[in-house]
């Protein structure tokens, strides 16, 4: 039996789902493959249970995620035989866009932002369950459980509704979309101790291993494929390392660690002292970056 | 197949969440003592601290020491301003329990964010700045966590530092307090006396203010015994959504929302009174015997019974109230006000029902919890209502049960929440005048009058010729034979309405009655024509949901202002002009055009006889001169 406060939350998150399938037409889940995401997942699949899950993933493929997160979602996809939609933005493709030469900014917004919109626009949903967590950033504090978004996906921080109690506002017009956060209230901490305690699968990438890298900007940056171009005086070196986010392999910054079990991890967990958004470089441009993000479309 | 490498278990304890909301303004030091709450039990990570010396340089006001304020200050805009706009929750965890803080402003024009922090709350730190003491927004702060139905509260003494760690002035303000408090439903009240600033009495115990011996602020937030009793309640379970996947399979998914329920126990449907028992109770991870509050779950039923989402299943002993009146708190949480006799969306748990606030018994001012009379209610105001539905709800008051004892309030057009409220308690009358059942239908009625029944809406500005164009398909009916019955606005304010002024809520209730009144006659048969200038659309479309839209036909007299201003038939527009009235539609008045009206007739481009013969034809098209 899982510990009182991961009932809770658990709990809550399943009724979050169950309120948005019984009231949105075309419910969808973003699976970004990260360990939120797979408990998002397993979530899911307990609340609608013994039914199948009433809405398709959705996977926004940057083609740059490291060659494990693929295969673990493709692994994850055929294991549970989930209804699997991955979109890539094609124009983004064909205009040659990739973090290294265009930048992580221009990166993340025609390959996630614009394709994640293109992806909502094409299958027509009306509201996205996404795995972003209050705890994880200061202007995630105040994002609402489901987040409003007026046509073109827009994010006005000034136009949410109030949310009291568990009473969600579900009610939108033609065009209007809503981002749907039914594990706001978790900690990264109890993240990892449900998986430990459920024993849901994660990307081997949390685990520590020795992997080659490089250092930029004072991030660990994994050589995941031969895409990395290696500046002259660069050569990988193996480093026992691990990742506590994950996303496209070259804005992703890994940390040193021993952790190579799930226990080793929430171990871990318990005695950082940096935050899990320390190795994601698409934050740091400046302190109200993600605020920006968000407003543009951003998860 | 991916499986986690696994060692031993690390044992991750049991521990419970304490939810609660911080209330203070804006120079209290309220986002300091989470800062500092955070930052003293080891949640700042190395990297955030970073970023806050930084920002500390840039946007702080301590000088040279961290702001913790920052840390919580989250979106630009209250950056720049200094302030916290809106409700940002944050998290941390002690060995002993893992918390939730509801971080809201305090001035009285956020009464809206601290309800919404204080619905998820149990327990509330109360600010209070030593300097100053008990002052207007400390009793705001009070009376919103009392109504909310928070029963526990910390009186967090701020600034000690300030004067002196005052033994004298830190107990007069404590005094002060629990006189003052005595008037609300708090069951614990703990002054502490803090400096959010210096961390004295926060995590680690002053040693400055050595004489005080109670908690320090943490050791009360880990210790407080908050049992909500929730177990030990009615059983409540509000059905979310019907599970069936295939024919064999019929779960009703839901959490417990109070108390306790077993396979094999008797439940009974609240609102159809139908009885049977629990044959499972379903999850992922195996069928349990008994489920509790807090537990979501899905239960299987004994007999086939027609159960959908909005529906509560309870014991046949202790069953919710089932109305379609009630008396309910209600807070008003938009810019544009209530308007009472407005047909609104409301959400009492699952259930999602039109209703109105048909009264205002009293306005309560939140700074002196005064009772003041009110016709409207603005943005941050409270109020306690009458609250009728269309079909009857079924609750608990709000006391009692803060999940099915809680609704709020949608706007239908612009989608936006705009209150919300705690049921007091249903209204005998809806309780005793139950529904007399016709035995003669409004299909027979209209049967014998050759003729389907429908009401003809006239809209439009005044002076743009609804009532004569009103008055000539009246004519032309009569002169087919029918039966019809003409509305006018003018006429109807002689009598029914006479008592009805042009207010916003005045004209709502006018419209309402004569809504009412047009679908009666609509029911005995009759083709009713109204004609009412009806300038909200909101208005117009309440009265078509009441007559049902198959037999609403709206039909908008297009005339430009201008021309009705050249015609003015009553001379009105001259009246406005020299400032003897107000509130005309169109001038001073707004007037909202319908956008997808039934019948559009353009004045300027056809005659009145021609609009009138327009009409005719779409009742032909639509068969309704058929019989």
């Amino acid at each position: 039996m899982l510990p009182k406060h991961l009932r809770r939350l658990e709990a809550e998150s399943i009724e979050i789902m169950r309120d948005v399938v019984a009231e949105f037409k075309r419910p969808v889940m973003l699976y970004s493959i990260g360990k939120d995401s797979s408990v998002m997942l397993h979530i899911a699949i307990k609340a609608f249970y013994p039914a199948k899950l009433p809405f398709p993933l959705l996977h926004v493929d940057t083609t740059w995620k490291f060659r494990e997160m693929i295969c673990f979602r493709d692994a994850t996809a055929r294991r549970l035989g989930l209804n699997l939609i991955v979109h890539v933005n094609k124009e983004g493709i064909a205009r040659g866009i990739n973090p290294i030469a265009s930048g992580s900014a221009l990166h993340t917004q025609v390959m996630k932002t614009d394709a994640l919109k293109q992806a909502l626009d094409l299958h027509g949903f009306d509201a996205a369950f996404g795995g972003a967590r209050r705890d994880e950033e200061k202007s995630r504090a105040k994002e609402r459980i489901l987040s409003f978004r007026s046509a073109g996906h827009v994010w006005d921080p000034r136009n949410q509704r109030p949310e009291l109690w568990s009473l969600f506002n579900t009610r939108i017009c033609q065009g209007e979309t809503m981002r749907v956060f039914a594990m706001s209230n978790w900690t990264e901490l109890e993240v990892w101790e449900y998986i430990m305690l459920e024993k849901i699968p994660v990307v081997p990438l949390y685990f520590a291993k020795q992997r080659p890298i490089v250092r930029r900007n004072g991030a660990m940056i994994m050589v995941d494929d031969e895409r990395l171009p290696l500046n002259g005086d660069e050569t990988p070196e193996m480093r026992m390392i691990r990742f506590r986010t994950l996303g496209c392999y070259p804005l992703s910054g890994a940390i040193e660690s021993d952790a190579t079990t799930i226990e080793d991890i929430v171990a871990e967990m318990q005695t950082t002292t940096v935050s899990e958004r320390q190795g994601r470089l698409i934050d740091t441009d400046e302190a109200a970056s993600m605020e920006k993000k968000k407003r543009e479309g951003y998860f | 197949m991916f499986t986690n490498p696994a060692t031993e278990l690390v044992p991750v304890r049991t521990k419970d969440q304490l939810r609660f909301i911080t209330c203070g303004s804006v120079d209290d030091g309220k986002s300091t003592l989470i800062g500092r709450l955070l930052h003293d039990s080891k949640m700042i990570y190395q990297d955030q601290l970073t970023a806050l010396e930084r920002d500390s340089i840039k946007h702080g006001s301590t000088g040279n020491d961290i702001d913790f304020a920052l840390l919580v200050d989250g979106l630009e805009a209250e950056r720049e301003q200094g302030i916290t706009i809106d409700v940002a929750y944050r998290f941390f965890t002690t060995p002993r329990r893992s918390f939730m803080v509801a971080d809201t402003p305090g001035h009285e024009q956020y009464t809206r964010n601290m309800a919404t922090g204080a619905s998820h709350a149990q327990l509330a730190i109360i600010l209070i700045d030593a300097r100053k003491g008990v002052m207007v927004q400390t009793r705001r702060h009070s009376f919103i966590c009392s109504l909310l139905g928070i029963r526990h509260v910390v009186l967090a003494v701020n600034k000690i530092d300030l004067v002196a760690y005052d033994k004298e002035r830190f107990d007069r303000i404590a005094r002060d307090y629990l006189a003052f408090a005595a008037g609300l439903s708090f069951t614990s009240i703990v002054p502490i006396p803090i400096s959010a600033r210096y961390g004295d009495n926060v995590v680690d115990r002053s040693v400055h203010a050595n004489w005080y011996h109670g908690p320090c602020l943490l050791e009360h937030l880990e210790s407080i015994d908050i049992q909500s009793g929730t177990a030990s309640q009615a059983f409540r379970f509000p059905v979310q959504w019907v599970n069936r996947p295939n024919p064999d399979f019929r779960g009703y998914a839901g959490s417990v929302a109070s108390g306790r329920i077993s396979t094999g126990d008797e439940i009974v449907v609240a609102a159809s009174g139908r009885t049977t028992r629990v044959k499972r109770i379903v999850t992922h991870d195996g069928d349990l015997v008994a489920a509790e509050a807090g537990d979501a779950v899905t239960i299987t039923l004994e007999d086939e019974t027609d159960i959908s989402r909005g529906d509560i299943l309870s014991r046949p002993d202790d069953r919710p109230k089932v109305a379609d009146q009630l008396a309910a708190y209600v807070i008003w949480m938009d810019k544009e006000p209530l308007a009472p006799g407005r047909n609104y969306v409301l959400r009492i748990g699952a259930q999602t029902i039109s209703g109105s606030i048909t009264t205002i018994r009293h306005r309560i001012d939140v700074n002196t919890c005064e009772h003041l009379a009110a016709g409207t209610l603005s943005l941050n105001e409270i109020a306690f209502c009458d609250v009728v539905t269309a079909t009857p709800a079924v609750f608990d008051p709000y006391d009692l049960n803060r999940k099915t004892g809680s609704f709020i309030i949608i706007d239908r057009y612009t989608n936006r929440t705009v209150g919300a409220g705690m049921i007091a308690f249903p209204l005998r009358r809806a309780t005793n005048i139950a529904r007399q059942a016709l035995s003669v239908d409004r299909r027979e009625r209209a049967a014998l009058k050759n003729q389907k029944p429908c009401v003809i809406w006239f809209t439009g500005l005044s002076g743009a010729g609804k009532s004569t164009i009103a008055n000539l398909v009246d004519q032309n009916l009569s002169a087919m034979s029918r039966h019809t019955m003409l509305l006018d606005g003018d006429n109807l304010r002689h009598g029914l309405n006479a008592d009805l002024g042009f207010s916003e809520t005045d004209r709502v209730e006018n419209i309402r009655r004569v809504g009412e009144v047009a679908k009666l006659m609509a029911d005995s048969g009759l083709i009713v024509i109204c004609s009412f200038i009806s300038p909200t659309r909101a208005e117009r479309d309440s009265v078509r949901s009441l007559v049902g839209k198959e037999e609403f036909i709206e039909v908008f007299v297009d005339t430009p202002l201008e021309e009705c201003a050249r015609r003015d038939p009553k001379g009105l527009y001259s009246k406005v002009k020299s400032g003897k009235i107000k509130n005309f539609s169109g001038i001073d008045s707004c007037y909202e055009a319908p956008t997808t009206p039934e019948v559009h007739l353009r004045t300027m481009e056809q005659t009145l006889e021609h609009s009138a013969e327009a009409v005719v034809d779409v009742l032909m098209a639509r068969s309704i001169l058929d019989g």
